[in-house]
């Protein structure tokens, strides 16, 4: 059991100065996600003295870690017991930490198959906007101990509470993982995709970019080389494919990175058709992500998200801007104005990072 | 656990209650027919108790709406009379979560049963929340395709009420548990408003209230339909049954499988006392000289499958296995199953009344654990037989007892007790996948601080500010708390054990 941690002290002690001045927060780990979300205009809680793996069994499953833990310490980690995180969480630069990660919520192009962030949350330690800790959840595979506080905290970007330490499930990594191009159109590799996931075939990721469909099929020898001959395409050496899905994961590839439009983040039911859109497109997870750069209004993008019962936001562009979710319908909108009094009634945790009103 | 709430006779009422009843009746009968609203005791009496069949309250009404508008129009008739609301699924719940409330509805969601719609493109079904589990892979069986997580009671629970206790199964380690497998659910808040957790797509925008709505035993919304995740069934399955000398032996075999990189299908494990009652019930081949057996199972492509096997048989014989057995067909797979799939009936056999508890505890604590439970039937006089969802670290322990024996029922709920605590202490929680309902509050208190309680009853008001749905569960009070005079314990790991937690 490691001894208490100095930076615990100074944060639940910033947090009740915080309250007491009316003065808000901004909790910030790497600094990897500022792109992401609205602005917050609030000093600075630099949450990364807060670092360390508390515990990290392999057979357990299960790696518990303080939050400002970077998470390329984590993933090294876990490298060397042979396992990983299998929701393959963007990094976006070096510096990022692990309680950063889990505030983000975002996960990568393994999501469709491995589950999100949130699936792989099975504890947190918090402080909330009264300046009060409370551990919810714990280190264990299944809990039903209470509402699962833990799991709510997954991608609420800081608004409900300071993450301290979290606990995360965590897989063997796959034994064999081979990726398999094949030229397709969008609306070619749309059909293609929606078929795929009916078949016992161990497609750990996939991506549509440029005319190329990508393909990575993951899991035992047996059953990668089954999927192989089953789906068929020219086979990406080890080296480049590695280098490919990193680009894809951390947002490097041109796509992302090149100068340009505003990047959107479309999160569609992946039979969602073929979108024409003017502007550059890329798909991920069966279909069910799709990245486009443009300037068009925002209005016209949330249009066609929601027509095809998804959502859209405005995931990075050259100037911030205040309202980058997709506004809630009643009564969501009030279960989350009341569920952020809950935790934060001075809106003192990162006002405006998520919604304008909190 | 509190005292048996035995109140199954037809209450008095006084002038007021009966007046306040009457307005209830009147309002409930301008959004139902009148054959979907009990309200005599004798009609109401089948609903005064879920499985845990020790605490029984007889309902004011019970109303069986079959549509979305009446389940609305009796939720908001609820809110305006101040009247608690208790949804029910199919009453299979081992924690009491459906226990009616003495001056409440019950809200039957039985007659929502309609699947909606199977889409195998995008391998999903829509399901109204009274569906039950097995019918949803029914209904998706001529697509190949299945829904995977397969509580033992499968045949006859809901799909609403996985969803409020977030259910697993056997095949949970490698499929996940009920929130991992649902995409979205609809329903309506206590002010019968329509609300929309998750949906079509991976993610919302905003907070992810999807996953404290799943779990949340009624307490938060009352849920209508379902959007479940469909997976294609794997071509073939082949499941080990091995037998240990030990249950360490057995323990240690099942970290050796992990740590070889496998996640198994299934990964089950139970103690002597139980194989012998599983044996006698269902007569599965099981090797009666075992001091634990092993299953486990493995799914996939055929190739796949015969690899896997044959990695796992070496790693069991490596760890000791005593004896070791591969299914050769399905037929010989599922004999292998049915024991562990009616350990409960078996149970049954043993006893008048058995009480299980579901607690939660890292895996290689599990030794330690039997031993305690051990000691513990010397303690209170009674016999407990175990069934452990070793994958995950989830321990079924059986009580033995007569509920009729009044002492027999306390000593049995003093051994529950013991055991949720003494799994806190090992680092791990006091539910798994049966909830807390009204049986587990007072273990509430020792796996919560005040804080952590007071900050769940600020979630529920957040949904529901008047406390009408399913009051009196999950969360205890803190003068509950202080009454049941257990303080809350550290758990296992922590790295802050000198803060203090309010
Ligand atoms: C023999 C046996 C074996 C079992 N095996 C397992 C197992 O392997 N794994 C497992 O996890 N559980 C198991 N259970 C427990 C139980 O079957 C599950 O908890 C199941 O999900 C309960 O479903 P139900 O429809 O019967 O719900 P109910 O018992 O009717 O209700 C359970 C809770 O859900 C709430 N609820 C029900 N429907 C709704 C709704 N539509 N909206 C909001 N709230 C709702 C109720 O208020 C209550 O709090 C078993 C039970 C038995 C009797």
């Amino acid at each position: 059991m490691p001894a208490p941690h100095p930076h615990l002290d100074f944060l639940s002690e910033a947090i009740a100065t915080a309250r007491a001045a009316r003065r808000p927060v901004a909790i910030r780990g790497g600094g990897t996600k500022d792109f992401y979300g609205g602005p917050v205009a609030g000093d600075t809680l630099d949450v990364r003295p807060l670092s360390g793996i508390t515990s990290y069994e392999p057979t357990e499953l299960v790696i518990t870690a303080l939050a400002g833990t970077p998470l390329a310490e984590v993933e090294s980690v876990l490298a060397g017991g042979g396992q990983h995180l299998a929701f393959e969480p963007p990094r976006y630069g070096a510096g990022g930490t692990v309680g950063g990660m889990v505030a983000a919520g975002l996960s990568g192009p393994a999501r469709a198959r491995a589950g999100c962030v949130r699936d792989h949350v099975l504890g947190v330690t918090l402080i909330n906007g009264r300046g009060e800790f409370g551990t919810f959840g714990g280190q264990v595979m299944k809990n039903v101990a209470g509402y699962d506080v833990s799991r709510l905290l997954a991608g609420s970007l800081g608004v409900l509470g300071v993450l301290c330490e979290v606990s995360l499930k965590v897989v063997p990594r796959p034994v064999a993982s081979v990726t398999l191009v094949r030229s397709f159109d969008e609306s070619g590799a749309l059909s293609l995709l929606n078929t795929l996931h009916r078949r016992p075939l161990p497609l750990g990721a996939s991506a549509w970019y440029d005319g190329g469909l990508y393909l990575r099929l993951e899991g035992s020898e047996p059953a990668v080389a089954a999927g192989c001959a089953a789906l068929g395409g020219d086979r990406l050496d080890d080296t480049q494919a590695a280098a490919w899905w990193a680009g894809l994961r951390d947002q490097t590839q041109p796509f992302f990175a090149a100068p340009g439009p505003d990047l959107w983040r479309l999160s569609l039911p992946p039979t969602a058709p073929a979108i024409p859109l003017a502007g550059g497109q890329l798909i991920e997870w069966g279909g069910a992500l799709r990245w486009w750069r443009t300037d068009a209004p925002a209005e016209d993008v949330r249009r066609r998200a929601t027509v095809l019962g998804g959502h859209a936001t405005r995931f990075r562009g050259a100037r911030p801007v205040r309202d980058p979710f997709t506004p809630l319908p009643e009564p969501l909108r009030r279960v989350h104005r009341e569920l952020k009094k809950a935790f934060d009634p001075d809106h003192i945790l990162n006002p405006g990072r998520l919604y304008p009103e909190f | 656990m509190p005292a048996p709430l035995v109140d199954a006779s037809a209450p008095t009422r006084s002038a007021g209650s009966e007046a306040r009843r009457r307005e209830l009746l009147g309002a409930l009968a301008r959004v139902l027919s009148g054959e979907a609203i009990l309200a005599d005791s004798e009609a109401t009496a089948p609903f005064e108790c879920d499985a845990l069949s020790a605490y029984r309250v007889r309902p004011l009404v019970v109303v069986l709406p079959r549509t979305d508008e009446e389940v609305a129009g009796v939720l908001a008739a609820c809110r305006a009379l101040g009247t608690p609301v208790v949804a029910r699924g199919a009453g299979t719940g081992l924690s009491g979560g459906a226990l009616p409330h003495a001056e409440g509805v019950t809200l039957s969601l039985a007659r929502l049963n309609r699947i909606l719609a199977v889409d195998p493109v995008a391998c999903t079904a829509t399901v109204q929340a009274g569906v039950r589990n097995l019918a949803i892979s029914d209904a998706a069986a001529p697509h190949g395709l299945y829904y995977a997580p397969d509580p033992s009671s499968q045949l006859a629970c809901s799909i609403g009420g996985n969803v409020a206790e977030n259910s697993g199964g056997v095949h949970c380690l490698k499929y996940g548990l009920t929130l991992h497998n649902v995409l979205g659910v609809r329903g309506y808040t206590i002010d019968g408003e329509r609300i929309e957790f998750g949906g079509q797509a991976l993610d919302t925008p905003g907070l992810d209230l999807l996953s404290i709505v799943v779990g949340s035993e009624g307490m938060l919304a009352v849920v209508t339909e379902v959007t479940v995740r469909l997976l294609p069934r794997p071509e073939v399955a082949r499941c080990i049954l091995a037998s240990f000398a030990t249950v360490e032996a057995a323990g240690r075999a099942v970290a050796e499988v992990i740590a070889a990189g496998i996640i198994p299908a299934g990964l089950e494990l139970m103690d002597r006392p139980m194989v012998g009652a599983a044996e006698r019930f269902v007569h599965a081949g099981y090797d009666l000289d075992a001091a634990a057996i092993l299953l486990c199972e493995s799914d996939g492509t055929a190739t796949e499958v015969d690899a896997e096997i044959a990695r796992i048989t070496k790693l069991l014989t490596d760890c000791g296995a005593t004896r070791i057995e591969a299914s050769r067909d399905e037929a010989e797979r599922l004999r292998f199953w049915s024991g562990r799939k009616n350990a409960f009936a078996a149970s049954g056999q043993l006893s008048p009344d058995y009480m299980c508890m579901d607690s939660t505890i890292p895996r290689r604590r599990l030794a330690e654990m039997l031993r305690a439970i051990e000691g513990m039937q010397a303690r209170y006089g009674l016999t407990c037989v175990n069934v452990f969802h070793a994958g995950d670290g989830n321990l079924h322990p059986l009580i033995l007892f007569n509920a009729n024996d009044a002492d027999e029922l306390r000593r049995c709920e003093a051994f529950g007790a013991d055991i949720l605590e003494t799994s806190v202490r090992l680092g791990g929680t006091i539910s798994g996948e049966h909830g807390v309902g009204i049986e587990k509050l007072n273990s509430m208190c020792v796996q919560f601080s005040p804080a952590e309680r007071e900050q769940m009853f600020r979630i529920k008001r957040a949904f529901d500010p008047a406390e009408l749905l399913n009051p009196g569960k999950v969360i205890p009070t803190l003068h509950r708390c202080a009454e049941y005079g257990k303080m809350h314990v550290h758990r296992g790991v922590s790295a802050f054990p000198d803060l203090p937690r309010f």
